[in-house]
């Protein structure tokens, strides 16, 4: 709009000052007049955003419609007509230093997960390098921290320095490479706290001997662990940071930050392999990423009251994100027993159950944000659930939304619900060894 | 003397800035047409009605009107359009 010569102002809540002004710099315009009110501005009454209005900008501390109008009055000045366009570039190598400055160089920098790293020295990149056939200065993707940022782009050999600093080694390298070319970071800047979880599937699972069984999704494997790390770490670095505050909103933060990476149990499960399920051949290795992450459920079974508990925990789930239905081994036997014997059917059975009042589904600032624009335009299946009447129940999903995957070492018949939006993103790791 | 290495920088590429110009101010407000963008945010459309009628209680002068995009988090061009040939000054809002 300011191109097309019309003057703005653009108001956002206190918190995201240093965010907006970040973003405001990128985008080439660092004067452009914003204004703030206290967080937050959701589910304050009319009466209490008339105050943030009649009251005081908390980042200017003066009144905001006085900082309102002067922004669309007060002339430019020599800094606004300067003009900002600028070369950004990173240093292939840092200057030398010593370890221990080094190490608190990175962390100073936001550069890790604040955890002990593998400093990444051109010798443990080279070596690391030989993971893969493809060239070091090869462009590999973009990540963002979220859809409205800047993106940054990626080589090879900058993922393979991050991979160094997780721990992975070489062989690892062509799954942290397909992580990275899935173009979603495991980092995103949302308020929301989100994480990436990543699925392996195929051969190399065992070729590089991943995890499926006790503890597939937890801190019990070199590969699982440190691929998982490498997908963290690069997320952060190749995308501009996740600096709290800038790069990084997420109001409590997420474990699944560290890493969460695990591979399926496709030789004991007793249904089609994830990866299958989405048209790849079974002998073809690949990873899966699923962004959200953000809430867990978890449950036994299924036991006599299955359908109750289910239904439960579905509606327990956020509405916008559906889960990834993660099940030992025992779990998804048990369903095979019911007569689900395939993933789809059971996904069905899930979609059709997970249930919520209409004023329940609509009371939720996300399905508000995102959701209700679509509805109020008449797309499906959006409209359906607003013209519902208030206590009539509305579908969270559809059955495409849900994922499922078989993990686990049959100690027990667990499953966890985990917020999953699978976005079709599945890379062939093949591509990159 | 503590022996010093070499290592690689982690991070990845930026795109390169191009710099734009703000669009001149007003002199006043009075007299011209305001348009108050509702980003679409959860609550947003209440704070933009406020500020709306803190316009028509204070300044009556200034002439105020909504509109917001089709989806939240995607250029509107048709919006964008319809701003730039009808109102004189924008207030976007609210970001978060």
């Amino acid at each position: 709009m300011e191109a097309g010569g019309i003057p703005t102002i653009s108001v956002h809540t206190d918190k995201f000052h240093r965010l907006s002004q970040s973003v405001a710099l990128a985008n080439g315009m660092p004067t452009q007049r914003q204004a703030y009110v206290p967080q937050p501005l959701v589910d304050k009454s009319p009466a209490d955003l008339r105050a943030y209005i009649e009251g005081t900008d908390p980042v200017s501390k003066h009144p905001f419609m006085q900082g309102i109008i002067e922004g669309l009055t007060k002339p430019l000045n020599d800094n606004d007509l300067k003009g900002q366009s600028f070369e950004r570039s990173t240093p292939r190598l840092l200057e030398p230093d010593s370890e221990d400055n080094l190490r608190q160089l990175f962390i100073d920098n936001h550069w890790t997960d604040f955890l002990p790293i593998i400093l990444p020295t051109e010798d443990r990149v080279a070596e690391m390098l030989e993971g893969t056939s493809r060239k070091p200065d090869e462009v590999v993707g973009q990540l963002r921290p979220t859809a409205f940022r800047e993106a940054w782009e990626f080589t090879v050999e900058k993922v393979a320095v991050n991979a160094v600093m997780a721990g992975c080694k070489p062989e690892y390298l062509p799954v942290v490479l397909a992580l990275a070319a899935s173009g979603t970071s495991a980092r995103s800047s949302s308020t929301n706290s989100f994480a990436t979880i990543s699925l392996i599937n195929g051969p190399i699972r065992n070729e590089i001997s991943m995890n499926d069984g006790i503890g597939a999704m937890g801190p019990y494997n070199h590969a699982n662990a440190t691929i998982g790390r490498a997908y963290n770490l690069l997320s952060i670095n190749l995308q501009g940071g996740s600096v709290p505050g800038d790069t990084y909103m997420g109001t409590l933060g997420n474990g699944y930050n560290y890493s969460a990476t695990f591979a399926e149990a496709e030789e004991r499960s007793p249904w089609t392999p994830f990866h299958v399920g989405k048209g790849f051949e079974p002998d073809q290795s690949t990873a899966s990423v699923f962004f959200g992450g953000w809430y867990t459920q978890a449950g036994y079974g299924p036991r006599d009251t299955w359908k109750e508990k289910l239904r439960r925990s579905l509606a327990g789930c956020e509405q916008l994100i559906a889960p990834i239905f993660v099940m030992d081994p025992i779990v998804a036997r048990g369903f095979v027993d019911l007569g689900f014997d395939t993933k789809e059917k059971l996904a069905e059975w899930c979609a059709e159950n997970a249930q919520l009042t209409a004023r329940e589904y609509w009371d939720d600032q996300w399905i508000q944000t995102l959701r209700h624009p679509l509805a109020v335009a008449g797309v499906e299946p959006f409209a359906s659930r607003l013209a519902a009447a208030p206590d009539e129940l509305v579908n969270m999903y559809e059955p495409d939304d849900i994922s499922i995957v078989v993990a686990g070492g049959e100690t027990q018949g667990n499953w966890k619900m985990i917020a999953g939006d699978y976005r079709g993103a599945t890379v062939v790791i093949d591509d990159w060894r | 003397m503590t022996e010093k290495i070499t290592v690689h920088d982690p991070r990845g590429y930026p795109p390169k800035v191009d710099g734009k110009r703000l669009a001149p101010r007003l002199q006043s407000l009075d007299g011209k047409v305001v348009f108050l963008v509702d980003c679409l945010f959860d609550n947003s459309e209440v704070f933009m009605d406020q500020l709306r009628m803190w316009f028509a209680e204070n300044l009556p002068g200034i002439q105020t009107r909504m509109i917001k995009p089709r989806e939240s988090w995607k250029d509107d061009p048709d919006m964008r359009a319809e701003v730039e040939a009808e109102a004189d000054a924008a207030i976007l809002g609210v970001g978060l």
